[in-house]
């Protein structure tokens, strides 16, 4: 299996194909001249001139490896090898006998039914196409074997398909998939609901450790990103976006720029200015060489410190919309626990910084660029150059990082704008600090924690008061409830993995300046509320002078996988064994993206108050595995990731602007910090979980709770003040979040309301 | 901070008090006298020369902010009494000097007073400007003249009583302004003696380099090091140990016109400053002089004088991609220099990419306090436009105070062979000053 | 026009003395296996070799390269370190989106050039210039073990290749 090939078929054709079609109708189907149905000519269009097309992901020709197309893009994830892999199963090829190919922008054919969208996020696409996928092999596979059966005259069920062949074993014949293509053509196609599918154990590729498609040539640098797109006549830019939200060009002067040896133009829209030239440090060099003055409009007097103030006014007195709410927490008494959290906002910084090369001419515009929303991307272009959508042809690339910047199309959007005032193609690319300040960042959150706990000490009651934007409201409002309700801002918080008789968790929306869009941010809504619940179950443990891990097991009565998963770790990670001084362990439980998973850590903090990771261990179990050496990489990665956030992660705002730029303020885990990681996935027939945010998810409470165990401070608010944990023999200043706000020049907190909720006693 | 205010209140009492009358005297007697003259008619020779003798006298270190319009001020000096902020040197007529005459802007330059007549601020460095030849003086004016005017509102000092009083710094100048044209000194040749007004007169190094007393006046020990907005303006002369004695000519020329020197560093902080707005721009001759002129320096010894080491073992033992075992290398400094410093530094001291990212010989690695050396961790530098890839960005946002000195005192003991005594309290505090 | 020797060929460079080789690799000689990360010397994406060591192309000005050797990660596979380090990020599985990657292969190449049997902590203290933004280090460090010692260190992946199909 080798590395996918561009596949840019006629849009012109699909989009007259008309969208809207139902899912019922995405698989199964073949090309045929006669056939005219919309559905057909889509298919038609994404199948090319393939002899074998049965649908719209399998292609085999007479000669030739086997096509598969698939419907997700690659982040990072490896979807190419393991949705491939699902059809090969079925399908009866080897991994080593297909090459795959990124799906075209067609909606309808490969949407995520979940978005009813073509998209690539939410931890969505194993668990989106693991029927569908294997459905259309066993489908392609039923019509080759017919086609077999027809030709030698014998029943098809004399004969099995293996290795790319169709086998005759009582004659001792077989051809190949190649020789059978067109006959299997000809074929009724099967209903795909009715075509019988392997069981799990009898699965020959899914649920061993098999290769990905795209290893080899990240290895040696073939592999195009976007930022690697090289088209015929093209001039590299790089641009200047006015750092304050909102804000936009006030006068510009050029002069000096136009100098630069290998400068082309300078360009302009509203909002920022890009120069082009013959590579990016023509274009660079232009760029400083520009006298811009900005105008910084009308949220220059935005700040962290005000954001904060603002949510802390809102999670006062904001109306709230109800997540869940079970028996009644206001009629239960005993031991009252209160806490506030603090998150920050957050950047992306995917390693690939932004960009987008784009030829707008009078009659198309053609994109190359990695996205995780192709359709959405040819929408916005189509918009920007006043074309139609068939007249805009998307070619996908490797994603270099996407973490949920890439589920964005603002940078499409601007490249499109620049691109559409010169008549040759433009790579637009971004440099790290403008990706960075110009970020769709993760929204900030402050939330209020509440519990009653019983004379046992487990609670009775627990209430959490989430306060926070929306990312859904603009970004996709049709998965909102009716009410307006968006349940990313509580995502496992309102569905906890452990039992309390009396809940209730609600969210007060924020609404953020309209100028600073807010997006999806690795793991999401879990990785805001794994760290607060989880912190917060912590705190409750101790508060009832409790084992923390025996302490969950009991809340875990009804929840065996989460519980098996916390045993799982809990005893890899050593829990309960002695110690040495400022040392802890940590642990954390959670089912985000219906993955069981529980992360344990041990650290030791220096008196200095230096965090190091000494050791951890990830137990999960996400039900049917496709590649588990996939699934051991998600998690791994999606700790470091987490821990990353928990550590260093917080993008700030100053007079409107972000106030991090590059790698040495907004700060990335090294190797040198990372310990090693135990990954333990345990055996499980269920439907299969998500995995990609998973680890993100949740990593940080389990970071943060083995910090208290290690020094008795409760992290509330991160990232991790690392002051507060400088040791000082001062019992008060120990547990600083209880006391004062730490001392940074973020959120600032109400020191009253922090001093009358904080404390677990 | 307090001690200094009290012992500068009391010394400013003194002063006024009980030597002014007799002493003030001598200084009128001594003083060369001010010639007046019409305003001369700019040309362009006369504002081409205006134009290198401004770079050479650093105007712009103190009149154009970062990323300001040229010489309209508004940098912030803060000084221990308070903050005073420059002024708009630009022609504009109300906020700046357009109004003045060439005489006016003579007086200013050599006596520290203003159009008004008021006292200027000994920030502003007449007590070495006052050796300026009329002539460059004037050159200086028709080239500030010439460039585009600036209106920029005023802003307003800080200072606290007494330091708010003007007419006190009267007796200041009696104590400290000597009034004197340059003269040549007849003991040096001409190539030295031209070095010693560019380092005098123009370049005014000893407002840095030379120690203040107590009334925040230079001292006699002249050149033999000072700090300067919380870095140390090292010792300039020719000692051995602690000054440049050391440095051949060619290092010493090569510092100035591209802030580096084979084998000595990088300069950094407001010496790359300097070296940006000033020295860098001076001809070869004049720079060729500038080193003539500070061999002839009196050798002198400071107070915390640098001395450079010999280089450490675990430097020259280690090769550009990883450092010799010296049992340091699992400790917190190590790993923050593994993570964000050795991609450029390296651990054989020569430094990667770029020779300015070099660390050996630097005084930088070489003081125990990291005096500098934390200053740049915190502020970066930036010698960009002396050679591209010549900058650091800055490390004090993301960092805490405990990773910083232990990286400090790794670098310290890697590549100065001393052993650093940074803690996290003086990284906190010089956090305080930094930029 | 500036003469630059890269992978054993001498290219020509049409740009100013101070632009960064990472620039004339990417823009000019087209190769883009080469990454653009970060700028300023602090992920490592742009990592080649300049005779042998391991260097940032981002901020190295082609005008100080003169008769230096550059390698870059189109070509580190001609090496025997460099294959080594290649075939064992197959069998360890150690890329995700990849970005970082070629830069991890060049610096890890490097390392063993010089130090053919490095500890853990010889491996953190080569490899921490190195940013993964999707946290591969596990992976990393037991591949570059794996590469040195030949001991299969982690999970192995079943390679693709036809023959391999049961
Ligand atoms: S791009 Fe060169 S180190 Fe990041
Ligand atoms: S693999 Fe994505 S940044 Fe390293």
């Amino acid at each position: 299996m080798s590395a996918p090939v561009l596949a840019s078929p006629s849009r012109r054709l699909v989009l007259q194909a008309g969208g809207g079609l139902s899912l019922a109708f995405l698989f199964g189907g073949r090309v045929s001249a006669q056939d005219a149905s919309p559905q057909a000519k889509l298919e038609a269009a994404a199948a090319g001139d393939a002899a074998f097309a049965p649908n719209a992901f399998i292609r085999i020709d007479k000669t030739g490896p086997i096509r598969l197309v698939i419907p997700n893009v690659d982040m990072g994830q490896g979807i190419y090898a393991t949705e491939a892999a699902m059809m090969a199963e079925e399908l009866e090829v080897g991994l080593g006998q297909v090459v795959v190919e990124h799906a075209p922008p067609i909606e309808p054919l490969y949407q995520t039914p979940l978005f009813k969208s073509q998209i690539t996020g939410g931890s969505t696409s194993v668990r989106a196409f693991y029927k569908g996928l294997r459905q259309v092999g066993a489908a392609a596979r039923t019509m080759l074997v017919g086609a077999a059966a027809e030709q030698w005259g014998v029943p098809a069920e004399s004969l099995k398909a293996e290795n790319g062949k169709v086998v005759d074993p009582a004659n001792n014949r077989s051809a190949t998939y190649g020789e059978l293509a067109e006959a299997a053509a000809k074929q009724p196609v099967p209903d795909l609901e009715k075509v019988a599918l392997k069981e799990p154990k009898d699965f020959k590729l899914l649920g061993t450790p098999f290769r990905r498609v795209d290893t080899a040539d990240k290895t040696n640098g073939k592999l195009e990103f976007g930022i690697d797109s090289k088209v015929e006549g093209m001039q590299v830019a790089t641009l200047a976006l006015c750092p304050h939200v909102g804000g936009k060009v006030k006068s510009l002067k050029i002069d000096e720029a136009k100098k630069v040896p290998g400068v082309r133009d300078v360009i302009q829209i509203e909002g920022g200015v890009a120069v082009s030239g013959k590579h990016f440090w023509a274009a660079k060099m232009g760029l400083e060489a520009l006298e811009i003055e900005w105008d910084e409009g009308p949220h220059a007097d935005f700040s962290t410190e005000s954001h904060f103030k603002a949510l802390d006014e809102t999670s006062r007195t904001g109306k709230a919309l109800v997540a869940a709410s079970e028996g009644d927490v206001t009629k239960v008494t005993g031991k009252k626990v209160e806490a506030i959290y603090r998150l920050p906002m957050l950047a992306h910084a995917a390693l690939e910084p932004l960009n987008a090369t784009v030829h707008v001419r009078p009659d198309a515009c053609e994109i190359w660029v990695g996205t995780q929303v192709p359709v959405r991307a040819v929408q916005i272009a189509a918009k920007v150059a006043g074309l139609r959508e068939d007249q805009v042809i998307l070619h996908q690339h490797y994603l270099g990082g996407g973490f949920g910047r890439r589920l964005e199309v603002d940078s499409i959007e601007t490249a499109v704008k620049f691109a559409k005032q010169v008549p040759y193609p433009l790579k637009l690319v971004w440099t790290r600090e403008e990706d960075m300040q110009h970020d769709v960042p993760r929204p900030a959150y402050l939330d209020r924690m509440s519990a009653t706990l019983g004379d046992d000490g487990f609670p009775l009651a627990f209430t959490d008061r989430v306060t926070g934007a929306s990312v859904a409201a603009r970004w996709a409002p049709v998965i909102l409830r009716k009410d307006g309700f968006d349940s990313d801002t509580t995502e496992c918080a309102a569905e906890m993995v452990y039992h309390v008789p009396n809940t209730h968790v609600e969210w007060a929306p924020f609404q953020m300046p309209e100028a600073l869009p807010i997006g999806w941010w690795r793991g999401v809504g879990p990785t805001h509320n794994l760290f607060t619940v989880e912190s917060f179950f912590d705190e409750l443990a101790h508060a009832a002078g409790k084992d923390p891990v025996e302490y969950r097991l009991k809340l875990l009565s009804k929840n065996p996988r989460a519980a098996a998963t916390l045993k799982d770790a809990a005893g890899k990670i050593g829990w309960g064994e002695k110690i040495g001084p400022r040392r802890g362990r940590g642990i954390a439980t959670g089912a985000p993206f219906g993955a069981f998973t529980t992360a344990a850590v041990e650290v030791e903090v220096s008196p200095q108050g230096e965090i190091r990771i000494v050791k951890a261990v990830c137990s999960v179990d996400c039900g049917v595995v496709m590649n588990p050496n996939t699934v051991e990489a998600q998690i791994q990665g999606g700790l470091v990731f987490g821990w990353t956030m928990a550590l260093y992660g917080a993008l700030t705002y100053e007079n409107g602007a972000a106030q991090q730029s590059n790698f040495h303020d907004y700060r990335m885990m090294r190797m040198n910090e990372t310990p090693h990681i135990d990954v333990s996935i345990l055996k499980s027939g269920e439907a299969p979980g998500g995995i990609g945010e998973v680890g993100t998810a949740i990593a940080a409470p389990a970071l943060t709770n083995a910090i208290f165990a290690a020094t008795g401070v409760r992290i509330r608010e991160l990232p991790i003040d690392r002051k507060l944990l400088i040791e000082n023999g001062d019992a008060k200043k120990k547990n600083v979040t209880e006391r004062e706000a730490p001392d940074r020049k973020a959120p600032k907190r109400d020191l009253a309301e922090a001093t009358a909720a904080g404390g677990a006693s | 901070m307090i001690r200094v205010y009290l012992k500068l209140v009391v010394f400013l009492g003194l002063v006024a008090l009980v030597g002014a009358a007799g002493f003030a005297g001598w200084r009128f007697a001594t003083s060369d006298a001010e010639v007046s003259a019409a305003d001369v008619t700019p040309t362009p020779e006369l504002i081409e020369k205006g134009r290198y003798l401004t770079a050479a006298a650093d105007c712009a270190a103190c009149h154009t902010t970062p990323g300001g319009k040229p010489f309209a001020g508004g940098v912030a000096f803060d000084l221990p009494f308070g903050t005073i902020y420059s002024t708009n040197i630009t022609a504009d007529d109300s906020t700046g000097i357009g109004l003045w005459s060439d005489d006016e802007f003579v007086r200013a330059l050599h006596k520290g007073v203003g159009k008004d007549g008021r006292n200027l601020y000994p920030a502003f460095p007449y007590t070495s400007y006052t050796g300026l030849t009329r002539d460059d003086a004037v050159a200086i004016k028709a080239y500030l003249f010439s460039l585009p005017k600036e209106r920029v509102a005023e802003k307003e000092n800080t200072l606290a009583f007494p330091f708010n009083q003007r007419w006190a710094m009267t007796f200041w100048n009696v104590a400290f302004l000597d009034q004197k044209r340059f003269r040549p000194d007849p003991g040096l040749d001409h190539v030295a003696n031209r070095g010693a007004y560019l380092a005098t007169a123009l370049g005014h190094c000893g407002e840095c380099h030379t120690p203040r007393n107590l009334a925040f006046a230079l001292s006699g020990k002249e050149f033999a090091g000072a700090e300067i907005r919380g870095w140390h303006a090292y010792n300039i002369t020719p000692d051995r140990d602690e000054g440049v004695g050391a440095w051949t000519d060619s290092q010493l020329a090569s510092y100035l016109s591209t802030g580096h020197a084979e084998g000595r560093g990088a300069a950094s902080g407001p010496m790359a400053e300097v070296i940006v707005n000033s020295t860098k721009l001076l001809t070869k001759p004049d720079i060729d002089a500038l080193v003539a002129y500070m061999r002839t320096v009196e050798p002198r010894k400071g107070d915390g004088g640098v001395r450079v080491a010999e280089s450490p073992k675990s430097m020259t033992t280690s090769t550009a991609w990883a450092a010799a075992p010296s049992g340091a290398e699992n400790g917190l400094g190590a790993k923050v220099f593994q993570g964000a410093c050795a991609s450029c530094h390296q651990w054989n001291g020569k430094g990667q990419q770029t020779p300015y990212a070099a660390l050996a010989g630097t005084r930088a690695v070489s003081d125990p306090e990291g005096v500098n050396l934390v200053h740049v961790m915190l502020e970066g530098t930036d010698l960009r436009s002396v050679h591209q890839a010549a900058w650091m960005p800055k490390f004090a946002e993301a960092y805490t105070d405990a990773e910083l000195a232990a990286v400090a005192n790794y670098v310290i003991g890697h590549f100065g062979g001393k052993e650093g005594k940074v803690t996290p309290e003086m990284v906190s505090e010089r956090r305080a000053t930094a930029k | 026009m500036i003469s630059i020797n890269v992978n054993g060929e001498d290219r020509q460079v049409d740009g100013p003395e101070d632009m960064p080789l990472l620039w004339a690799l990417r823009d000019v000689l087209g190769m883009t296996g080469t990454k653009f990360g970060c700028g300023v010397a602090q992920c490592g994406a742009c990592t080649v070799h300049v005779n042998g060591q391991a260097v940032r192309s981002c901020v190295l000005p082609i005008g100080t390269l003169k008769d230096a050797k550059v390698t870059t990660v189109e070509a580190v596979g001609q090496s025997e370190q460099g294959k080594k380090i290649q075939q064992a990020w197959l069998d360890v599985e150690v890329v995700q989106c990849g970005y970082c990657q070629s830069g991890q292969i060049m610096s890890a190449a490097a390392l063993l050039q010089h130090n053919p049997n490095p500890s853990d902590a010889d491996i953190d203290a080569a490899m921490s210039g190195n940013i993964c933004r999707c946290g591969t280090y596990v992976r990393v460090r037991q591949a570059i073990k794996q590469a040195a010692t030949g001991e299969k260190v982690a999970m192995q992946t079943i390679p693709n290749d036809a023959e391999a199909v049961r």
